[in-house]
């Protein structure tokens, strides 16, 4: 069996609402794995179980065949499971270079060693240019992509990322798809992306999951979940129209 | 031009007090929220430190008689581990509770720790003489400046530089500063939480020891009270400064030493007994020009 980050039936309740109910999901290396649903669906949620910041009611996560019990998120994070945040989260007094830097001290380098990989990493992502700014001062595009190069220091085998094109215009996505593909060819990581840009996830993606609810409506390939009746009926009246154009 | 020198060495000697001191309360404040009002009282205790205790009227000087190369080292060592106590007895225990019930332990500590110098050694003030031929003045460019003053200024100076290059420079630094801004990403990105508090408290009772130490040369008493005005002051400055900013503390500091020197010189005699009201309204109008304090920090606008 391939090497994979598994939802395994995974229930999530908060206070009797359900969150999240009986999910399966298989993220596997060197794929993009995409994840739609409306607002509240329940999709932050899943990331959070599956990098520990959330603990599932019932179900579990399993990280290449075993089973994660309950790890706080940095030690899931030296596993190779990595995410990033909506909101960025990034440090903002800090500068770029530190802010990844500080991850690869978190993750057990020694200094000397983080200040190299990150700034290998920076030239990676393309952005070695902003290693001295200040986090905090750093356009949006930018700041996701800062964002995209801690999540991926010290080679995770996992990647998370939670809305990473959001607000960013047509042509900031799809420099944003070229970077995803890129770490799929390169780092060989698995990408799970959570993601309202519609055409970005078909564009990209391997396979769709498709969360309504608290749960997965359908699963399949661009082309199948362009089909599904499903689907449709699930993104009715919320983007109707938005989705009619696009399917 | 002299008298120039000399309010200046002045503004700079009492500005470096408040200035070590309001580093000591946002250092904590940065990596736990937590304003720790027992500072002041870690100062007392160093000093007190310096005698054996007994309830009578003269000092029984007993770590004060060790030559100037031990004894600094050792009470800069019982500052930094008092403080490193507190965190590992107190306050750990309240890593996860609200900020108003952690500056309540920390009051809490502090009247803990008041009344057990009060215990051992009763509220008298008592004198001491610690280094006084360091009040001897010398000359600079014509202006009769004690010798401790300028003493007090290099400490800070070379304090503040070489917690600079901490910061800047190593990974202890660099951890602090990340959790300084945001302890939970930093704690999820696996720097190591305890380690990180625990070394601010170090360095924060170091601080303390610091100033209790120039207190006590400079005014020559051993006082229970002796660190209170101190650590309110230092307080006020690190508000000043923008919680959260080790820079502005630090800046404030001087800035209040400097209104208050300045004060006591501009103001007309009959209100200079009032001095202090002036440098609070100062402190008052800052707040209202600036509520966020004059350098708050970027991550400070975020957080709600």
């Amino acid at each position: 069996m391939s090497p994979t980050l598994t939802a395994d039936s995974v229930s999530v309740s908060f206070e009797g609402l359900r969150a999240l109910s009986k999910v399966n999901l298989d993220v596997p290396r060197s794929r993009i794995t995409g994840l739609i649903g409306p607002n509240g669906a329940g999709k932050t949620t899943l990331v959070n179980v599956l990098t520990g910041f959330q603990v599932p009611s019932e179900g579990h996560v399993i990280l290449d065949g075993e089973r994660l019990g309950c790890l706080p998120p940095h030690k899931i994070r030296r596993r190779g499971v990595a995410r990033t945040f909506q909101s960025g989260r990034l440090f903002s007094d800090l500068s770029v270079l530190d802010n990844l830097e500080v991850t690869g001290i978190g993750l057990g380098l020694q200094r000397k060693e983080a200040a190299s990989r990150a700034a290998e990493m920076l030239e990676w992502v393309g952005i070695a240019h902003l290693a001295e700014r200040t986090a905090g001062g750093l356009p949006y595009t930018d700041e996701r992509r800062v964002a995209i190069g801690r999540a991926l220091m010290m080679e995770p085998h996992y990647l998370l990322l939670d809305e990473p094109a959001a607000g960013m215009s047509a042509e900031e996505a799809a420099q944003l798809a070229s970077l995803i593909k890129r770490i799929i060819a390169e780092k060989k990581c698995g990408v799970l992306l959570i993601e309202h840009n519609i055409g970005l996830v078909l564009n990209i993606c391997d396979d769709i999951h498709v969360l309504d609810s608290g749960e997965i409506i359908d699963c399949g390939s661009p082309a199948a979940i362009k089909a599904s009746e499903k689907v449709r009926h699930a993104y009715m009246g919320t983007q109707a129209d938005a989705v009619g154009e696009i399917l | 031009m002299t008298a120039v020198l000399q309010i200046l060495f002045d503004a700079l000697s009492l500005g470096s007090l408040y200035a070590l001191g309001a580093l000591g309360i946002a250092l904590i404040f940065g990596v736990m929220r937590l304003v720790n009002f027992a500072h002041g009282d870690y100062i007392a205790f160093c000093v007190f430190a310096l005698l054996w205790p007994s309830i009578d009227a003269a000092a029984i000087v007993f770590i004060g008689k060790l030559p100037s190369l031990i004894l600094i080292p050792l009470v800069i060592a019982i500052g930094a581990g008092l403080s490193v106590l507190s965190e590992i007895v107190v306050f750990r225990r309240f890593r996860n509770a609200n900020p108003a019930t952690m500056m309540i332990a920390s009051f809490a500590l502090g009247f803990v720790i008041r009344y057990f110098l009060l215990m051992l050694y009763s509220s008298r003030p008592k004198s001491i003489d610690l280094w006084s031929n360091l009040s001897l003045p010398i000359e600079i460019f014509g202006a009769r400046i004690p010798l401790l003053q300028v003493i007090t200024i290099c400490t800070t100076i070379v304090v503040l530089l070489a917690l600079t290059a901490f910061l800047k420079r190593t990974r202890f630094g660099l951890e602090m500063r990340a959790a300084a801004e945001n302890f939970t990403m930093a704690r999820m990105l696996g720097v190591r939480a305890n380690n990180v508090i625990m070394l601010a408290f170090a360095l924060s009772g170091a601080l303390a020891a610091a100033i209790g130490l120039i207190l006590v040369t400079q005014t020559g008493t051993v006082d229970i009270q002796m660190g209170v005005s101190v650590m309110l002051v230092a307080f006020i400055a690190t508000v000043i400064g923008g919680l959260g900013s080790l820079t502005g503390a630090v800046i404030a500091g001087f800035l209040i030493g400097g209104a208050t020197v300045l004060m006591q010189v501009i103001l007309p005699v009959d209100a200079r007994p009032f001095r202090d009201a002036f440098v609070y309204a100062a402190v008052i109008v800052t707040l209202i020009w600036r509520p966020n304090g004059l350098f708050a920090p970027k991550s400070a606008k975020q957080r709600v």
